[in-house]
C-alpha cells in the first residue's frame, strides 16, 4: 500500500474540507514514522494530509497541527512548496479539524516538524512530477526535457505552462513510483532553512485573528464556572439567588466532575448573556464544598517531606559502576540539594471553548493543541460516536502544554447539552491560575567525588516529584519512565553514576508545562555541575565540555541518537558568540548551562549583573542544533521567547498551595518577565543535514540554571532554589 | 442607553453602567480585537485609546468611556498602521494575542514621542505582558517604525 494517493476524484474529498476538483494528493503520514510501521497502517488507508492544486493555480494545504505560535502553519507548507518549487505566495494553509482522518495532530513534545518533515518533501517531489508528467503529455515532449520552477513548468525550448493550466491532466495520472521521485539539492532550497514570514502575522496584527475567546454563535450563551479550591473537592450544597440577581444572569446549574484525566472538574456555572455577567454572577455564588483529601495539601510542608525523601535511599533508576567505592576513594566530595516549585502555564488566552450538541452531534471551536483526544473524550461523554463529534481548532493564544488537556472543553459539551443551546465557557485568569495542570514541583539532592585532578568519578542524582502518571494513574507515587531517563541519560564521562527517586504523591493535577521534566533536571544537573567545576577549580566552559567527554553516541534507547559531539557543538558557539573569557563590564559575569531535549541541542551563556542586590540580565547567547532547520525565523523566535519563558520561571515562577488550595490569583502575584526586564537574545542556529527535531521546547531549561551560574560567579552565592524572586534578588 | 464612539462610530448599547468597556466592547459591540487577559488591570491585553491615551479597557465602566473617542485595534491612526506594518517585516507575533494591546501601547507612545529612546519605550510597554516573550521584536519594531517615518 503506498502513503501517498492520487484521490481528486475520490468522493470523501468533500468531507474534508475542500472544495472538489483539482489535484488532490493524500497521504497517511504514520507510515513515515520509525513507531507507527503497523501492518493495519499499511493495510488500511487513512490519508492524513492533503494537497490541493487548483486550475487557479492556488494551492491548499490541510495542516494537520494547532497553531500556537510554534509557527507550523508556516513551517509545514513551506516544505512542501519548496520541494514542489511553487510560489509561496500562491499556498493557502486551511485548519484540519478534529478528526482521525488527519492522523496524530496532538501539538505537543515539539513533534510536529520532526514527524512530518519527510512526507511533507514527498507530497512536494510526487506533485512536482505529476504536473512535469502532464505537461510532457500536453506539449508532447520527452519529461527529461521539462523542469519545474516558481509555479511553471518549464521546457527547455523556452515555452512554460502555469501549475494550475496542467491540473486537468494531472488529475488524470498516477502516483509516480518511489524510484522516480527526485529531491532537491539542500543546497538549492528557497524556502526550508530561510527565514519565512509566518502566513498569519497580519491577522495578528489587526486583530482580524479569531482565538478560541473570540468564536461567536448566534444566541450563544455565556458560561463561567466556580470550581472548588481544592482539586477534586465537590459541590454540597450552593445558594444561587444573588447570583441570578446580576444582570444579565439567565441561569445557574450544576457541572458534574468527570472523573477522567481530562475530564471536567465540575462545579457550579453560571450562565449569561456576556462574559461580565457570568463572571459578576459566579462571583456572587454561595456554595459549600466538600473539600476532600486534598484538604490537607501545603506545598510548603510537601516540599519539606519530599526533601526528606531524597535524603534517604530511594528506588533505583540506574545504577552503573559502583557509586559507594568512588565516594569512598574520592580526594573529594561535594552535596547539593535542589527545591523547585509547581509552576501554571498561564498562557496569554485563558482556557475558554465553544460548544453546541444538539441531539447526539457535537461541534466545538476551542483553542486545542489536542483535536483527537478531545473528541474522544467528547465522544465518550455523549455516549455518541466519533462521526458525530466536529472539532474546529481555533487560532490558540499560547498552550504551553496547557491547551493540550481538553478538561475546559468537556465542560462547554456539558453545559451546552444540559441548556440545549451553543455556550462559550470562559475561565478567567483566576480560574487558569488555581485550577490548572502544575509543572511538577521538586526535590532533588545530587552528590558527586572528584578525584585529586578534579574529575568526576562518582555522581548521585536523586529526586522526589509528584509525576505527571499520576494524572493518568492516581495514586502514581513516583516518577517514572521519561521523568528517569532525563536524569538518568546525563551526557557525563562517569563511571559511577547513580540515579535515585524518593516517594512523591501528587495533590494537585500535574501536567506537562513547555520542556517538562527538562526544568528540574536540565536545573540541578547544569548547577551542580557548575559547582563542581569550582570544586575542582577549574573554568566552567572547560571543565564542562571535559564532563561531557569524548564523542560518542549515547544509548538512550530512543530512535533518535544522542550524539555528545553535537552537545559539545552547541556549547562552544555560545561561548564563542559571548567570547567566553572576555573581560566584562565591571559587576557582570558570565553563566553557562547546555542541556538536549526533544532530540536537540541548546546551549546558552548569559550575561548578569547585579545592581542593589538585584539582578539584571543584559545577553542571552543561545545556540540550537535541531538536525534540518526547516523555518529558522521559526526557530530563532522560539529560542527567544524561551530565554523569557525561561526567565520568568527563573524570577517569579511559584505556585504554592495552602489547606489544599492555590494561593496565587492572577499575573499580579503570579508574574511574568517584562519589557523593562529583558536582555538581548543571540541566535545561532546550527547547521545540520540531520532530521529536524523539536524548537518549541528545548530552549528553555538551560535559561534559569546559566543565571544560577552566573549569580555565583559574580556574588560567590549559589542559589540551589527558584524563584530567585524568594532571595528578594529581582 | 449607553452611547459609545468607537473607530469613529457610534454604538448605542443596553446595559449596566458599570460594565468594563471590554466586555461591551467583545461581547456587545463584537469587536474582538481587544482580549481578554487578567480582568485587573495587569497585562495590557484589552488595552484601547481613550481621546488617545491607552487606557487597560477592564477598568474603564462604559458610563466613564461615554462620550469619548474610543480606538481599538481595529481603528485607525497613522501610527497604528505604520505600527502594524513594522510588525509583519519583523514578524513579531508568536501566538499573537498580545499583540493588539502591544500596539495600542506602542501607537500612543509613538503619537506622543516621534524618536523614543529604549527606556522610554520600556516605559511605556511595561503594562504589556507578552507570555510568548515577543518583547524584543516588539522593541526593534518601534524603532524601525521611527525609521521609516523619518524616511518618509
Ligand atoms: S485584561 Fe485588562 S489589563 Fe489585563
Ligand atoms: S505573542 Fe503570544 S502572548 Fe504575546
Amino acid at each position: 500500500m503506498k502513503p501517498i494517493k492520487n484521490v481528486s476524484r475520490r468522493s470523501f474529498v468533500k468531507s474534508i474540507g475542500l472544495a472538489s476538483g483539482g489535484l488532490i494528493l493524500a497521504c497517511n503520514t504514520s507510515v513515515f514514522s520509525d513507531k507507527e510501521k503497523t501492518p493495519e497502517n499499511l493495510i488500511n488507508f487513512n490519508p492524513n494530509l492533503f494537497v490541493q492544486i487548483n486550475s487557479d493555480g492556488s494551492v491548499v494545504l490541510i495542516a494537520s497541527r494547532s497553531e500556537m505560535g510554534n509557527g507550523v502553519r508556516t513551517s509545514l507548507p513551506s516544505v512542501i512548496a519548496d520541494e514542489m518549487e511553487a510560489d509561496w505566495s500562491k499556498i493557502k494553509v486551511q485548519q484540519a479539524v478534529g478528526d482521525k482522518k488527519y492522523g496524530d495532530q496532538n501539538t505537543d513534545g515539539s513533534r510536529s516538524i520532526r514527524y512530518l518533515y519527510e512526507p511533507m518533501r514527498k507530497m512536494g517531489a510526487i506533485a512536482k512530477a505529476m504536473l512535469i508528467s502532464a505537461a510532457a503529455q500536453k506539449w508532447q515532449v520527452p519529461e527529461v526535457e521539462c523542469s519545474a520552477e516558481n509555479h511553471f513548468i518549464i521546457h527547455t525550448s523556452g515555452k512554460k505552462i502555469g501549475f494550475g493550466d496542467l491540473v486537468e491532466i494531472a488529475k488524470t495520472l498516477e502516483i509516480p513510483s518511489d524510484e522516480s521521485l527526485t529531491y532537491k539539492n539542500p543546497k538549492n532550497f528557497k524556502y526550508i532553512g530561510k527565514h519565512l514570514k509566518g502566513v498569519d502575522v497580519k491577522a495578528y496584527a489587526n486583530g482580524s485573528a479569531i482565538f478560541g475567546l473570540d468564536k461567536r454563535l448566534p444566541h450563544m450563551k455565556f458560561v463561567a464556572i466556580a470550581r472548588c479550591p481544592v482539586t477534586f473537592g465537590k459541590v454540597k450544597s450552593f445558594d444561587k439567588s444573588a447570583a441570578l440577581k446580576v444582570s444579565g444572569v439567565e441561569d445557574v446549574i450544576e457541572i458534574p466532575r468527570i472523573e477522567k484525566p481530562f475530564g471536567a472538574l465540575g462545579g457550579v456555572a453560571v450562565i449569561a448573556t456576556n462574559t461580565w455577567a457570568a463572571f459578576k454572577g459566579k462571583e456572587a455564588l454561595k456554595i459549600e464544598w466538600d473539600f476532600g483529601e486534598n484538604q490537607q495539601y501545603d506545598s510548603e510542608k510537601y516540599m519539606n517531606q519530599i526533601t526528606q525523601n531524597v535524603h534517604k535511599e530511594g528506588k533505583v533508576g540506574k545504577n552503573q559502576g559502583n557509586i559507594n567505592n568512588a565516594f569512598k576513594n574520592a580526594h573529594k566530595t561535594i552535596e547539593s540539594t535542589f527545591q523547585l516549585p509547581h509552576l501554571a502555564h498561564a498562557p496569554m488566552e485563558v482556557p475558554n471553548a465553544v460548544a453546541w450538541v444538539q441531539g447526539d452531534t457535537c461541534e466545538v471551536w476551542a483553542p486545542t493543541q489536542a483535536p483527537q483526544s478531545t473528541r474522544k473524550e467528547i465522544t465518550d461523554y455523549l455516549e455518541t460516536t466519533e462521526d458525530k463529534v466536529t472539532i474546529n481548532v481555533t487560532f490558540l493564544g499560547g498552550g504551553f502544554g496547557r491547551k493540550s488537556k481538553p478538561d475546559y472543553i468537556v465542560e462547554a459539551v456539558i453545559a451546552s447539552k444540559a441548556l440545549n443551546a451553543p455556550v462559550q465557557v470562559v475561565w478567567t485568569r483566576e480560574d487558569d491560575i488555581k485550577h490548572g495542570y502544575y509543572h511538577t514541583t521538586s526535590a532533588q539532592y545530587m552528590k558527586a567525588s572528584l578525584d585529586k585532578n578534579g574529575k568526576v568519578t562518582g555522581w548521585l542524582h536523586r529526586f522526589a516529584l509528584p509525576s505527571i502518571v499520576s494524572t493518568f494513574q492516581p495514586g502514581v507515587g513516583y516518577a517514572a519512565g521519561f521523568e528517569i531517563s532525563s536524569a538518568a541519560n546525563v551526557p557525563f564521562e562517569i563511571d559511577n553514576l547513580k540515579v535515585e527517586i524518593g516517594q512523591a504523591p501528587a495533590h494537585v493535577r500535574i501536567g506537562w508545562l513547555r520542556s517538562v521534566i527538562n526544568i528540574p533536571h536540565g536545573f540541578s544537573i547544569n548547577v551542580f555541575a557548575d559547582e563542581l567545576a569550582y570544586a575542582a577549580n577549574k573554568d566552567p566552559l572547560e571543565f564542562r565540555l571535559n564532563l561531557i567527554g569524548k564523542n560518542r553516541i549515547e544509548d538512550t534507547q530512543d530512535p533518535i541518537k544522542y550524539d555528545t559531539a553535537r552537545l559539545k557543538n552547541v556549547l562552544k558557539i555560545a561561548a564563542k558568540n559571548a567570547e567566553w573569557g572576555k573581560e566584562l563590564p565591571e559587576g557582570h559575569a558570565y553563566g553557562l548551562a547546555v542541556h538536549y531535549s526533544f532530540y536537540s541541542y541548546v546551549a546558552s551563556v548569559v550575561e548578569v549583573s547585579m545592581k542593589n542586590n538585584k539582578v539584571k540580565v543584559h545577553n542571552v547567547y543561545t545556540a540550537i542544533d535541531c538536525g534540518t532547520a526547516v523555518n529558522k525565523n521559526t526557530i530563532t523566535s522560539q529560542m527567544e521567547g524561551a530565554a523569557i519563558f525561561g526567565m520568568s520561571l527563573a524570577y517569579y515562577g511559584k505556585i504554592t498551595a495552602k489547606n489544599g488550595a492555590i494561593e496565587q490569583n492572577n499575573y499580579n502575584d503570579y508574574k511574568m518577565i517584562r519589557m523593562n526586564e529583558i536582555p538581548k537574545v543571540h541566535v545561532e542556529i546550527v547547521d545540520s543535514s540531520e532530521k529536524p527535531t523539536g524548537v518549541g521546547e528545548p530552549g528553555v531549561p538551560v535559561i534559569a540554571p546559566a543565571i544560577i551560574n552566573a549569580i555565583y560567579k559574580l556574588t560567590g552565592k549559589r542559589c540551589y532554589n527558584l524563584p530567585l524572586a524568594d532571595y528578594d534578588l529581582v | 442607553m449607553i452611547t459609545l464612539q468607537i473607530n469613529g462610530e457610534k454604538h448605542q448599547i443596553d446595559v449596566s453602567p458599570e460594565m468594563p468597556l471590554l466586555w461591551a466592547i467583545r461581547d456587545i459591540i463584537g469587536l474582538t480585537g481587544t482580549k481578554y487577559g487578567c480582568g485587573i488591570g495587569v497585562c495590557g491585553s484589552c488595552k484601547v485609546l481613550l481621546n488617545n491615551s491607552p487606557v487597560q479597557s477592564c477598568m474603564i465602566p462604559v458610563s466613564v468611556a461615554e462620550g469619548q473617542n474610543i480606538t481599538t485595534i481595529e481603528g485607525e491612526s497613522k501610527n497604528l498602521q505604520l505600527l502594524q506594518e513594522s510588525w509583519g517585516e519583523l514578524n513579531v507575533p508568536q501566538c499573537g494575542f498580545c499583540q493588539p494591546g502591544q500596539l495600542i501601547a506602542a501607537t500612543a507612545l509613538l503619537d506622543k514621542n516621534d524618536n523614543p529612546t529604549d527606556d522610554e519605550i520600556d516605559e511605556a510597554m511595561i503594562g504589556n505582558i507578552c507570555r510568548c516573550g515577543t518583547y524584543q521584536r516588539i522593541k526593534k519594531a518601534i524603532h524601525r517604525t521611527v525609521e521609516l517615518k523619518k524616511q518618509n
